[in-house]
């Protein structure tokens, strides 16, 4: 059984749903706004005859031409493009962060989402870009520096007990919390993804979930932000993961704008009732907009 | 006192300021890209600078208390501590736009063979040494990145990892 069968109950067309989580993605890349503009890449790559569409929801995402390799562009070497999914750029415009703002991204390798943050804050202040993985670091190292990023800090801690030693003590403007997930969304660009999907592999990785946006929350200060983002459908790592949180009673769900033909987070699933303010976190489907799948909530911290 | 390589120290302002043998001050790093390359000094004003590892310089857009346990601090920006300062890729990259001297504009084929690593034998009259590698693209020069002209030649030092086929 297609373990996607599943969210038939939640999708709208659940026929449209299965099409285009069997056809594959095009590939699409995002202006790096500290060294380039979307009117300059549009005109780099007018000039080298690589074919693009712009995306209608964002002037900085450009898809490309299936024939087309982004790594061996111009404007790829020059650190103006970075090749990262439509969806994936959801969390860092919900957290929304502002030049000299303190940011943690504490699941950030390869540094997709770390470099989008960066130009979101100009390159001014401190964006802290934390990986438990060494090897995943470098990538999101090399990533930062033909980006031209000169604002991040990268550590290597786990995020479920991340220390603010090394800043002092003081607790964060906003976090990022794109955590590890059981990825169904991302079929399209790995057919291989829900290979070894289980239940049980859900339930284990939302423990993980939790204690990371636990340890998030703990270290935003008041007022701040946290954005928790999966790049799955099941409600066990997303709204299951989001309820605990809202029952600790530091943290609120806060609505945020969205571009994207997207469905609300949902309030019931297998019995469970989840809280009514869920319907402010945002589900995006892959035949809603020829995207992967996503899941994004944007949370004030209370207290 | 001496380097330790593991972790980021900051540079002293100044000479006068200098605690640690052979270690290159703020003052003589922003002065190396002035003069070189041209460079406005205010381009620095809100970058801190770090060494870590023997003569490796970072340059960070902000500051912080206790650098001692993280991996990466802003960007790497400068090797010093041998006879010739030689900038990054990716500091020529972001920095190197306004270079106002010791800047080749390369011309298409040029521009590609550099990329792929390749030695160049560009006309130029200027300064030896390591000068920014440059091409025009959508209606602006952009620099590409670091050579090192000597005897009439000029050496790609594209790094590896960054060499591409375009």
């Amino acid at each position: 059984m297609d373990p996607l069968e599943r969210y038939d109950s939640l999708v709208d067309d659940p026929e449209a749903f299965h099409e285009a989580c069997a056809r594959s993605l095009p590939s699409v890349v995002r202006v790096n706004d500290i060294k380039a503009t979307p009117d300059r890449v549009r005109r780099a790559f007018d000039e080298a005859g690589v074919d693009y569409e712009r995306v209608d929801w964002h002037d900085g995402l450009f898809r490309l031409a299936d024939d087309v390799s982004p790594g061996n562009t111009w404007p790829y070497v020059h650190g103006w493009v970075h090749g990262q999914e439509e969806v994936s750029a959801i969390p860092p415009l919900a957290l929304s962060p502002e030049a000299g703002d303190r940011v943690l991204d504490c699941c950030a390798a390869p540094g997709s989402k770390t470099t989008q943050l960066a130009s979101l804050m100009d390159d001014h202040g401190t964006l802290v870009g934390n990986d438990n993985n060494l090897g995943r670091l470098s990538a999101l190292r090399s990533n930062a520096e033909r980006c031209g990023v000169t604002n991040v800090v990268v550590t290597r801690q786990d995020a479920r007990n991340f220390s603010l030693k090394p800043f002092g003590g003081e607790p964060f403007d906003g976090v990022l919390v794109d955590v590890p997930c059981s990825c169904e969304g991302t079929i399209r660009k790995n057919p291989d993804a829900l290979k070894n999907w289980s239940l049980g592999h859900i339930e284990s990785i939302a423990e993980v979930q939790r204690a990371i946006l636990d340890r998030s929350i703990e270290i935003t200060r008041e007022g701040g932000t946290v954005v928790y983002s999966t790049c799955t459908f099941a409600p066990e790592e997303n709204e299951a993961v989001l309820q605990d949180a809202l029952d600790t009673g530091d943290v609120r769900l806060v609505d945020y704008d969205l571009g994207l033909e997207h469905a609300p987070g949902i309030t019931e699933w297998e019995g469970e009732e989840f809280d009514e303010t869920m319907t402010r976190a945002k589900r995006v489907y892959p035949h809603h907009n020829d995207t992967g799948g996503f899941f994004c909530a944007k949370l004030e911290v209370t207290a | 006192m001496s380097n330790d390589g593991q972790v980021f120290n900051r540079l002293p302002a100044t000479e006068a300021e200098r605690e640690t043998e052979g270690r290159a001050t703020r003052e003589a790093v922003i002065d190396w890209w002035v003069d070189r390359f041209g460079l406005d000094p205010e381009t620095f004003a809100g970058h801190t600078f770090w060494e870590k590892g023997a003569g490796k310089i970072w340059a960070f857009a902000d500051d912080i208390d206790s650098p001692a346990e993280v991996e990466g601090l802003g960007m790497t920006f400068l090797r010093t501590r041998q006879e010739h300062w030689k900038p990054t890729t990716d500091a020529v990259q972001r920095f190197g736009r306004e270079a106002t001297k010791n800047i080749i504009v390369l011309d298409d084929d040029e521009a590609k063979a550099f990329l792929q690593g390749e030695d160049l034998d560009p006309d130029w009259a200027g300064d030896w040494g390591y000068l920014i590698a440059a091409h025009e693209i959508a209606g602006e020069v952009e620099p590409i990145g670091v050579g090192l002209y000597v005897h009439d030649e000029f050496r790609s030092q594209m790094p590896k990892g960054r060499q591409r086929d375009v």
